[in-house]
């Protein structure tokens, strides 16, 4: 089954289970609740997705060592190759 | 030492990468010579007009046609394919990946050396989005871009690896063979298919943090319209796998 076939899927359910849910004779304070479901669920993912990528930004590993480190390498790599006789 | 020993097949790609060549084989040379592992190095050069071609055959000269393979290729044909003609004359049982642009550091190979054998793994992946993996040289919008792809990715395709994008793995030989028959997209998403058809066909995957280190020396190759390319991939791979 494709990604997207599982996708489809669990939406459908999730609508099927609103529907039925909507459709139930339910006493009063729960109608109101059960019909703005989906759009809470909604907005809860995209806070979700928000709130994670704006951590992972906000820690994104910004190494100044590991490019330190290689320009000293890089230098070293040059002097050994020349006495190589290497021609850049 | 020890009787039958690995051997580690180190597939370099470059196109006008003159200045980044000898630099990444040095380090490459340097870091199997300290681990101890037996290897050898294949550079698929497609033609650069910059004489990268000139550069590796000095390059071969100084260490020796067994360390330095040149399967040059006359013109520009793409990543993929060239990962496909270097695999071709690898003789190890392992198969290293990795951009010549000094971006991957060889020192991170024995660590991925490591790790796979630690699990047997079929591959090994490094990673910038895990553990102590870090990013030097990338602008705010370069980092969103990143972790947005990464995410949306993760989202879609829960492809068990924290890297999808990433050109930096170790793969056994014939795992990549096989993953190279089943791969048909481009750029990008081509490491990112890899990892994908990986899990679908059962492969155990590793992963080892790492350090990416902007190019310093020559240019970008895959410019322009990344981001749309990517997303079709990336909804490609969502519909069909
Ligand atoms: N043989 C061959 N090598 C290529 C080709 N295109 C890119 N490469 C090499 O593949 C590696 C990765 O390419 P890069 O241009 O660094 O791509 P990138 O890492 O996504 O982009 P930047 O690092 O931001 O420039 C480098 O070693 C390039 O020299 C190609 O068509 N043929
Ligand atoms: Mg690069």
């Amino acid at each position: 089954m494709t990604k997207l076939l599982q996708w489809l899927l669990a939406l459908a359910l999730l609508g099927v289970a609103w529907i039925a849910l909507t459709l139930e004779p339910l006493p009063p304070p729960w109608p109101q609740l059960v019909w703005p479901l989906p759009t809470y669920l909604l907005v809860a993912f995209g806070c979700y997705s928000l709130a994670t990528v704006g951590h992972r930004l906000a820690t994104f590993n910004d190494c100044e060592a590991a490019a330190r480190e290689l320009q000293s390498q890089i230098q070293e790599a040059r002097a050994d190759l020349a006495g190589r006789g290497m021609t850049f | 030492m020890v009787a039958a020993r690995e051997k580690y097949s180190v597939l370099l790609p470059t196109y006008n990468e003159r200045e980044n060549l000898p630099l990444i084989v040095w380090l490459l040379v340097r870091s199997f010579e300290q681990s101890g592992n037996n290897f050898e190095i294949i550079v698929i050069d497609d033609g650069s007009p910059d004489g990268t071609q000139e550069v590796a055959e000095q390059l071969v000269n100084i260490y020796g046609s067994d360390k330095i393979l040149l399967r040059p290729r006359a013109k520009k044909l793409g990543l993929g394919t060239a990962y496909i003609h270097g695999m071709k004359h690898a003789t190890g049982n392992f198969i290293i990946i990795m951009d010549a642009d000094l971006s991957h550091h060889p020192k991170f190979i024995p660590e991925f050396i490591r790790k796979q054998k630690e699990g047997n793994f079929d591959i090994v992946s490094g990673t910038r989005y895990k553990g102590n993996g870090v990013v030097h040289g990338w602008d705010l919008k370069r980092k969103l871009i990143s972790r947005g792809a990464n995410f949306l990715t993760q989202v879609l395709l829960r492809p068990g690896a924290s890297d999808l994008t990433g050109s930096f793995r170790l793969y056994k030989k014939e795992v990549l063979q096989k993953l190279m028959e089943k791969c048909v997209s481009k750029g990008y998403v081509f490491q990112m298919e890899m990892i994908v058809r990986a899990r679908q066909l059962g492969y155990s995957i590793g992963e080892v943090p790492i350090s990416f280190v902007d190019r310093v020396y020559g240019e970008s190759k895959l410019g322009g319209n990344e981001i749309v390319s990517f997303l079709k991939g990336l909804l490609t791979l969502f519909a069909t796998t």
